[in-house]
């Protein structure tokens, strides 16, 4: 359980998070989602007990992170964004050496059983100077479940994984957090999506939405977008577009494509591709696009603003 | 305790996989070797051999000397490299408190040292056999005290300057710079200064002068307690320096 009240961190004179409040239950996977420089490192460090916040306060498993920082520590499980390995060790080595810093009792049998569960029991006795960045990722988780941590907090935990071994990756965080907390960080929307069971969207320090993914997705799919490029100037097709009822900020693209939006649940598209043609163009391409995270921001801020007045 | 040990018996086995230790261990039994044979030749082959057997110092000097460079390249990754990889977040968010770290970590290389001091007990065993009478027994304990002290000392300045740099070169060279202000340039003012107070507080803190007098044989409590507290001091100083990296 995670539950943070206010927190606030100044670097000098810079303010990098503000005024947090969230709250992470058990049994919850809650997904931080935001640019870099938000502050989601920040916030997961001053909640594993790495710093202490300039204001504010935090529980994490029952325990004051200022006050019962160790206790805290005991209880959580962290994987920082830069995976902290000792190369000159092996990867039994290294997790026994985890081990004995949390007091494992049977720390051996404890270090077997996370290896065979990020799969890596066979590379047990290799250097982990010589393993490969996805593997590196997972010694890294597996140092986070060693000792079976209420908590457990993940920073960007599937950059430079390959698509078979994000997937690999989100069924052991899926997995986990089935009985326990997890926070985790990253600034993929689709992942975010799949994993999360709560989404907090944070931008310059703030949360700005906060939402399960279906609802979120929901919020931000408000209007569709939708590009389409044809054989010779787009500006031509533009005006033909724009007399369509329903179609909205219909714009050219640098590119040499026509943008277009329109309600969700009011589908043009059907209307505009007629209406192309039948003006002499030939189609060669018509294609939904997704919002960047960059627009999700934009838009979700506007949304605050417009709200708080 | 169990941290501490924990931490430092990872920093033991880590000298045995890394190159500067054998290079500390190599120039320390080449230094002390050379001198050794060279003082014990030339002793020998000397008439007056008889009434003057050499001691244990000429063991535990030139070891002292090696030991200001050697100190250094051993203490300057302790925290530096920490800092530098991202393993310090690791260790500074597991259950372990800041000062369990510390001396955890310079326990490593002060037990690495004591390796190597250990076995150096060599050159005065052999000096043994060759003396009619012996060594003298009170010396050796007393000049073994004395390097074992000093190393401590060195080590503990060193681990500082480790969590005060991110840097391991500026680690190791500002952990040379404090060794030989304690080690040679305390004593120099005090050939000039007439002023008897500052020369009294210039000699208490000068390393060299105690080593001194413990090599010599003369054993007073404070040449034993001053090592030990700028160990202690070294030791604070580190872990405040932890703690302070965790509020920025």
């Amino acid at each position: 359980m995670i539950r943070a009240n206010g927190l606030t961190k100044d670097y000098g004179s810079r303010r990098a998070i503000e005024d947090l409040t969230f709250e992470a239950k058990q049994g919850e996977v809650v997904g931080f989602l935001g640019p870099n420089g938000a502050g989601k490192t920040t916030t997961m460090r001053i909640l594993t007990g790495y710093m202490p916040p300039t204001f504010g306060s935090a529980q994490v498993a029952g325990f004051d992170i200022i006050s019962e920082s160790i206790e805290v520590r005991r209880r959580v499980g962290y994987l920082p964004e830069t995976v902290p390995l000792y190369s000159d060790m092996t990867v039994f080595e290294y997790l026994k050496f985890m081990a004995d810093l949390r007091h494992l009792p049977n720390a051996e049998a404890m270090v077997d059983e996370t290896l065979e569960m990020v799969q890596m029991g066979k590379r047990a006795d290799g250097y982990i100077a010589n393993l490969s960045k996805g593997m590196r990722q997972r010694i890294g988780l597996a140092q986070a479940l060693l000792h079976k941590p209420e908590v457990l907090i993940l920073d960007e935990p599937t950059i430079g994984l390959d698509p078979a071994q994000v997937v690999e990756f989100r069924n052991i965080v899926r997995d986990v957090g089935k009985e326990r907390t997890v926070l985790l960080s990253t600034h993929i929307l689709s992942e975010a999506q799949q994993l999360c069971d709560r989404v907090l969207i944070i931008n310059k320090g703030r949360i700005v939405a906060e939402d399960t993914p279906e609802n979120l997705q929901a919020r931000l799919v408000g209007a569709e977008h939708v590009v389409i490029r044809i054989r010779g100037e787009a500006d031509e097709l533009l005006p033909v577009i724009k007399k369509i009822d329903g179609v909205q900020n219909a714009k050219l693209q640098p590119d040499g494509m026509v943008e277009f939006q329109f309600a969700s649940g009011a589908d043009v598209r059907p209307a505009v591709a007629r209406a192309a043609i039948k003006a002499g163009f030939d189609l060669l391409e018509f294609r939904p696009v997704g919002l960047s995270l960059e627009e999700i921001f934009l838009q979700l801020t506007q949304d605050n603003t417009r709200k708080g007045r | 305790m169990r941290n501490i040990w924990t931490i430092a018996r990872r920093e033991y086995r880590h000298y045995f996989s890394s190159p500067i230790a054998y290079i500390v261990a190599l120039l320390t039994f080449l230094t002390v070797g050379v001198y050794f044979v060279v003082i014990v030749y030339y002793l020998t082959t000397q008439s007056y051999y008889s009434s003057s057997a050499p001691g244990v110092e000429i063991v535990i000097g030139p070891m002292a000397t090696v030991f200001l460079f050697a100190s250094p390249a051993l203490t300057m990754r302790l925290l530096a490299d920490e800092q530098r990889m991202g393993t310090l977040e690791l260790l500074l968010t597991t259950p372990i408190r800041d000062g369990e770290l510390i001396i955890g970590k310079w326990l490593g290389a002060f037990l690495f040292m004591l390796t190597i001091i250990g076995a150096t007990l060599v050159f005065p065993l052999v000096l043994n056999k060759l003396s009619s009478t012996g060594i003298d027994q009170g010396i050796m304990i007393s000049a073994y005290t004395a390097i074992i002290l000093l190393t401590a000392a060195f080590l503990a300045i060193g681990t500082a300057m480790s969590s005060f740099f991110n840097n391991q070169f500026a680690a190791f060279f500002a952990t040379l710079a404090l060794l030989v202000v304690f080690w040679w340039l305390l004593r120099l003012p005090t050939y000039i200064i007439q002023n008897t107070s500052i020369n009294n507080v210039l000699n208490y803190l000068d390393l060299n002068n105690r080593f001194t007098t413990l090599l010599a044989g003369t054993m007073s409590l404070s040449d034993i307690i001053y090592p030990l507290s700028l160990t202690a001091l070294g030791l604070f100083a580190s872990a405040i320096a932890v703690e302070t990296r965790r509020w920025r």
